[in-house]
Parts: structure tokens; sequence; C-alpha cells
């Protein structure tokens, strides 16, 4: 018999004010931009100077949102025995600024922090370091399913009892260069858009954004948890009429139907070209269902979908879906399981399910 | 002790050969892939050695019927050894069972993104290159490659452990029932920004690199891909699949010491070794050979050469670092040292630490300087990284 | 000297961004690495790197740095007695 997997903390940094978990979602910041930054905590706070130093942007909001997380869970940091991070890109802003100083400066006068900031793993070995964590590190970066790869690779190591408290979190920065370059091909929206009106916007591609969520995963039940994880499943490519089977062959793995889902995130992020994969479901097998939408809060990158895993988290822990993220208005009494469907452009899709407990 | 995931396959492209039979002969015959670099113009050229693979890009298409400059060179080689790998595996539909493919990267289309980076916004010709800065597009494409259809397929990227943990996840995948098959293993090209990355951490050597050698001067970049397939004994038994040895033991740990060295004693090591010998139920005496991370930095050869000690309790089994041959290889060193781990069991070899002159004052080890013929039935392999990332395999013969 | 030193404490917080720091903060002889400033092996390749762009001084081992860098004091002597310019 496997363990279960619980989630006992949960920390975000996001476009919205989601650094406080007491709230949630109640105060909502509009933006009408091609682009969102993070609405940032203060953080100086919550890292001592000395040690920010030579961190990068994606490393101080996964500090903090680790630390929101851990303080959730109210879990000790050397209780940590593995450390587990799903990110797109990295600390791309260093990455950038290497290549330009190589090409601009021809390769002379170079430096190292650049270089070691842009290695994809630094957000985990920072946070290793900081901790003093010797156990399991490890960091996936595969677009959008970079995080669910972490949340997969935390939720074996559990049931497998390979480790018993699993710090696991999703990150990605916004810098220019990328979204210069981004814009070019269109995969960022050509014209600034109302960020609570993306759906309607008509227009090919996504608002970018970034944001850091993090999340304590054992097999041991804190006393503040609320949600247990209970399966997490990826594909490298699906077509659009696969999506209703897959997402039906995936409930039946966990003996579910579409009737035992209280509540669906969909990964909506106003792109003509691709948010059909999401009426497949929301047209179709959840016609009737609840259903909810969030990347006109968080924006899109790579680990959007970790601010989905907190959502359905908050939801189940508060017993609220506040209205800003409905889709439709099925109502809905007691929100227990809910299902997160989220793609990029078509590719890497992924299915989450997660269950009151 | 279990019986270990089986490898039915591997695939590999270095400087010292474009298949596994040329990395064979070469290992074998002292030939070196270590030399100028040819490929990119940078003004290192004349400081630096580098293990280069021979193929320029247009050939490297050629032999993959590519268009012309579509990919980066990391997914070129990527393909080419994947596709070795899956050939050699016998396999014929790839979808067939539960496939899936976990690669690792450091660079990923890294190559491109600096060639082309002010360029995108004058040139729509070479727009293609611009999501390549995900090291996951590397991945994606070489998956779409080998044909690879609604299947579990990531990337890891733990700076030099990348595909030794690649093939950690795809071994444990296997073992708790979520995957039948899965290719595993790790590529990386050479790139401007990895040349002037380990240049500003001056442990580059501008010479042939000398692991374990008192005088090391620091380590060769190389490039590389590498890939081994797993597959479950389920499969194996049904389809009576030729095994090529089995992969019994895996542990990652952290050093949690540094951001890219690794401290005095070997922490991470230890650990990283101490867990693949639990998982591998094995005690250290049982270990053969090993094939170190050996990068010929000052730092690492002696951390490492700690940690061997530590682990061993003083009794170091036969050991040499292959990075002489093919420079360090950074996310695929891990899968290409798995491929050599495996062809060491296959052929009852221990393949020679090249340029090895002088002991290290520190302790006294000597790694092996001579093909050496010896039945073989474990071997460890480690891989360290950036970030504290320490990493060990442990590989044992097919019966 | 004086002025080199005072030019050096800027660039050290500078360079390795020292936020919190200010260029009273640092004696000359205080010690850079360990103890009192506390920098580590990674700012001494940043101030290798400085060496290099701003007084023409190359160093090929970074083991040489470490004496260099023991203090402004010793950096300043280093740079008077080897600068290019």
């Amino acid at each position: 018999m496997t363990r279960p997997v619980y989630i006992n903390g949960i920390g975000s940094v996001s476009a919205q004010k989601t650094f406080d978990n007491a709230s949630f979602l109640e105060d909502i910041t509009h933006h009408s931009d091609t682009v969102l930054n993070v609405i940032s905590p203060d953080y100086k706070t919550h890292i001592p100077p000395a040690a920010a130093r030579r961190m990068a942007k994606g490393i101080k909001m996964s500090m903090v949102s680790t630390k929101i997380a851990l303080q959730e869970a109210d879990l000790e940091e050397n209780k940590i025995d593995a450390i587990i991070v799903g990110t797109g890109l990295g600390c791309i802003g260093d990455s950038e600024k290497f290549v330009m100083d190589i090409i601009d400066n021809n390769e002379q006068y170079l430096t190292p922090t650049r270089f070691i900031q842009s290695s994809h793993n630094t957000v985990a070995g920072q946070i290793a370091l900081g901790m003093g964590c010797k156990g399991y590190n490890f960091t996936y970066v595969h677009s959008a399913i970079s995080f669910e790869s972490a949340i997969l690779d935390a939720k074996m190591q559990l049931e497998n009892k390979e480790a018993d408290y699993i710090l696991v979190g999703g990150v990605d920065e916004l810098v220019n260069h990328h979204i210069d370059t981004h814009r070019l091909i269109g995969h960022i929206k050509q014209e600034p858009v109302e960020t609570m009106a993306v759906l309607k916007s008509g227009t090919k591609g996504a608002i970018f954004s970034e944001g850091a969520h993090f999340f304590v995963l054992s097999s041991e039940k804190s006393p503040s948890c609320h949600v247990e994880l209970v399966a997490v499943k990826t594909f490298n490519n699906l077509s659009k009429n696969q999506v209703s089977g897959k997402a039906q062959t995936f409930l039946e793995e966990n003996n579910l139907t579409s009737d035992s889902i209280d509540l669906v995130i969909l990964g909506y992020n106003g792109d003509i070209e691709f948010d059909d994969y999401y009426d497949e479901l929301a047209n179709g097998l959840f016609s009737n269902t609840a259903q909810v939408y969030y990347k006109h809060l968080c924006g899109e990158f790579d680990t959007a979908s970790g601010f989905a895993f907190w959502l359905g988290n908050k939801i189940i822990r508060h017993q609220d879906i506040p209205e800003v993220l409905r889709l439709n208005s099925v109502e809905i009494s007691e929100p227990k399981t809910i299902l997160i469907y989220n793609q990029y452009r078509g590719e890497n899709h992924s299915f989450t399910l997660l269950r009151k407990c | 002790m279990g019986a270990g995931v089986a490898i039915t396959g591997m695939g590999i492209i270095s400087a010292i050969g474009d298949n596994v039979s040329e990395n064979y002969k070469s290992l074998i015959s002292g030939k070196i892939g270590i030399g100028k670099i040819t490929q990119i113009d940078t003004v290192h050229k004349d400081e630096i050695m580098v293990g280069e693979i021979k193929d320029v890009n247009p050939s490297l298409e050629k032999r993959l019927k590519f268009h012309e400059n579509q990919n980066s060179r990391t997914v070129l080689i990527g393909c080419i050894a994947a596709q070795e790998a899956v050939e050699q595996a016998g396999i014929s539909d790839i979808n067939d069972v539960r496939t899936g493919f976990i690669s690792g990267t450091t660079v990923g289309g890294m190559d491109k993104s600096e060639q082309y980076f002010y360029d995108y916004f004058d040139r729509p010709d070479v727009r293609q290159h611009i999501t390549g800065l995900h090291a996951g597009d590397s991945t994606k494409k070489i998956a779409n490659h080998i044909g690879l259809k609604e299947s579990f397929v990531t990337t890891i990227s733990t700076a030099c452990s990348s595909a030794a943990n690649a093939i950690m996840l795809g071994a444990r995948m296997i073992k708790s029932g979520q995957l039948d098959r899965v290719i595993v293993g790790g590529t990386d090209s050479l790139s401007k920004f990895t040349i002037n990355g380990f240049k500003t951490l001056m442990i580059l050597s501008d010479t042939y690199n000398t692991p374990f050698d008192d005088e090391r001067k620091g380590l060769n970049l190389g490039e590389a891909a590498a890939y081994l397939v797993l597959e479950s004994d389920a499969i194996v038994d049904k389809e009576n699949k030729n095994v090529l040895g089995y992969l019994k033991g895996y542990g990652n740990a952290n050093d949690a010491y540094h951001q890219t060295a690794s401290s005095d004693h070997g922490d991470g090591a230890v650990l990283a070794m101490q867990k693949a010998l639990e998982v591998a139920e094995m005690d250290p005496s049982e270990i053969d050979y090993v094939n170190a991370h050996g990068t010929a930095t000052p730092n690492n050869d002696l951390s490492e050469g700690r940690a061997l000690i530590r682990l061993f309790d003083g009794k170091v089994p036969e050991f040499s670092s292959t990075k002489a041959f093919t420079g360090h290889t950074l996310a695929a060193a891990g899968g290409v040292e798995a491929v050599y781990s495996i062809l060491a069991l296959q052929n009852d070899v221990i393949f020679p630490n090249l340029n090895y002159k002088t002991q290290m004052k520190e302790f006294d080890l000597s790694p092996v300087t001579e093909v050496k013929k010896k039945p073989l039935t474990t071997v460890l392999s480690n891989s360290f990284g950036f970030g504290g990332n320490c990493s060990t395999l442990i590989f044992s013969k097919a019966k | 000297m004086t002025e080199l030193k005072l030019e050096l404490k800027e660039k050290i917080i500078e360079q390795l961004n020292l936020e919190d720091v200010s260029v009273d903060d640092i004696a000359d002889q205080d010690p850079l690495f360990g103890e009192g400033l506390g920098l580590d092996s990674i700012d001494a390749l940043e101030l290798i790197v400085m060496l290099d762009k701003d007084y023409g001084i190359k160093l090929a081992d970074p083991k040489e740095g470490r004496k260099i860098f023991e203090s402004v004091e010793t950096m300043a002597t280093y740079i008077t007695e080897n600068r290019s310019a």
C-alpha cells in the first residue's frame, strides 16, 4: 500500500498579492499590459542582505514562497529531506546578461556570478545551501510541465518512502530580451489587454508573467492540512480530440468518473489559437461541473500551473470560490475533488487531481 | 538483492566516436578526443582544449535528414544518440508500450541563442531558434524524432549530474510501475556560454586534462549525447530481450556547501554513494570498479578522492576517470559514463585514466592508467555538479 | 595610496553588491574573507576580474588571490606595485 501525499504548506509570489496566506484573492490587481511582473513582497524582511546579494529575482521569489509554505506547514527547515524545483528557464535574467556580456565585451572581463546563477538548478541549490539540506535535490526544466514533473517526482519519493518532508515548487522570472523575442514570434500578445477580459481578446499569444509557488508535501498530515495530492499525469503532445479521452482515462485510473469532480481549474490564457483545448473539457466532459480559470490573474509562464495548484489548495481550504475565478455559474456547495488541466501551445499537457482530506 | 532495472539499448556520440562501438574502440586503444577548438570562434581558442564531436552541424543534419539550421547542435547530437539506443534495443514501435523520455541538459539550445541573440529582430530566418533557449525544447525535439506520442517526456537540469539524474528518475518510474520503457540520458553541445562560464571560474586547463594527478590544472570541456533504454522485467521477459546490463542502485544527495565547489571531504558524494549502495542492497566491498567523476579540477578530484576513501574505508577499488578521453561533457557526462560502465561490464575491462603521472599529495590513491582486463560484476559511476548536486549510479553485469 | 584604498572599497561594495556595507565599515586592515567582511571564493573570482579590467593585472591562478585580497591594504600595495598603467 503506497503512502498518501498531503500538502501541508503552500506559498505563492505572483502577479497578485498572494504572499499573505491569511487572505484569498480579496484584493485583485487589474493590469492592462502584455506582460505582468509579480507583486513583490518585502524581500529584505525575509532574506538577510548578505545572503541576498548574489540572488537573482527568481531565487528571492522562491526563498519567500518557501518560507511562507514552511510557516504554514509549521515545519522546521531542517526537517526537509528533499528539494525538487520546476522551472522553464531558471534564472533567465542572469543567463541573458551573461550572453550579452559575452557578445558586448568580446568574451573579456566576464564575472562568475551571472554564470553561476544561470545554471538551471541554482534555485534548488541555493535553497539547499540555505537550509543545509543534504537530501535529494532535483530540478526539472520542461516548459509547461516543469512544475508537474517536480510534483510527480515528489509524490513518487513519498509513496516509496524515499523522503518524508519534501519542498517542491515552480519558479520563473520575466526578463526583457525574452519578452522582446517571444513577442516577435507571436507568443506574447502584440497589444496591451485588460487582463480581466483576456479571454475575450480575440488575439493570438498570451500575457506573459512570472511567479514562484512552493509547497511542503509529506505523508504525515499536519494539523493545518486540508488537501491531498491524488495524482498527476503529463503528456508531451495531444491533439484536441484526445483531451477528453485522456482526462477520462486519468480519472478512471484513480477510480473516479467525471461526476466525482466538483471543480475543474482550466489554464485558459486568452490565446485564440490554443484556448480551444480547454473548450474540449469545458463544453464537453465537464459542461455541468463548476469551472474556474486563473491566468487572467497570474499571467502565462512555464510554471503558471503552480498558481493553479496553489488555487486548488486555497479553494479546498477556504471552501470558497472567489467570483473573479468563475467561468460558469454551476453551483457548488462543498468543493472536495478538483481536477487541474493545463497545456501550453498544444503541448505539455498535465492533469492534476487534488482532494479534500 | 533486487535484480535492478534492465538496460536493453544504448547510444552515444562523443569526441571519441559517433556510436557505441567507435567509443569502445577509442577507449581500449587510448585514442583521445581532446584538441584545439575548431567549430566555435572564441577568443579563448588558443588557451583552451576541448573534446569536440568531429562532425560539423551540416554533416549531422545530413545524417539525420534534417533541414539546415533548424535545430541546435544539442538536438542534433541528442537525436543521433537516442536513435542508436532505440535501434539497439530492437524497438520497432516506440509507442507500443508506455514509453517515456527523460533527458538531461544544461545549455539546451544556447549555441544558437548566443549566435543569434541580437539578430532575431532583423532576421526572421533564424527565429526558429528563439524557443530553443528553453532547455526542454531540445528534449521535445528529440522525443519527436524518435516518434514518442502522448507520453511522459521531461528534462532534468542539475548541472553536471543531469544525465545521471535522468537515468535515476527513469529507473524509479519503471520500478514504481509508471512506465514500461524509458529512454534516459543527456545531451550538451559546446557553446561560448559554457566556455566563458567555466573560464570565469578559472577551472579550465590550457592543456590535456589530467584527472587525479597532483599537477592537474583543471578540466577540458567536451560535448556529447548518450542515452540508455531501460525496460521493465515484464517487457524483457515477454519479448525475450537481450539485456546489456542492469542498473542496480542510484543515489542523489546535496553537498549543501558551496554554489559551485565540492566540500573538502566530499560529504554529498559519500551520501550519494551510500544511498546508491542501499538501493542496490550491496556492500562497498562488492564494487569492482569506480568510473569516477574525475574532472581534473583541483577541487573535484580532492573532494571525490576523499569521499572514495571514506566510503570504502580506505580500501578503494580500482578506479579511473574517462574525462581525459572525452573532456567534461557537462549534462551528458552521466550518460556517457553510464555507457562506458556497461561497456566495461560487457567486456570485462577497466578503461585507463590517461595523462596521470604524479600521485596527489593529500592521499595514497592512484587510478588505473592502462587498459586492464579483469572480470567485472559491478561498476559504480559518479557524477557531481554545481549547486552541490551529487549522483551515483551502480551497474551490474547481465546474467 | 589613500585614494586608491577608498576607490577599492567603493569598487568592492559595488562589484560584490554589498548593499548594507558602507566605505566607513571597511578598515584598511580588515580581513576581507572569512571573519571580516565574509567574502567567499566566488567573490575572489570577481575581484580577480576587477584587477584585470580596472588595473590591467592578470592572475593566472586563483590561489595567488589569497594573499593579495587579504585586506584593502594588501590589495592597494599589490596594485601599486604591479599596475600596468
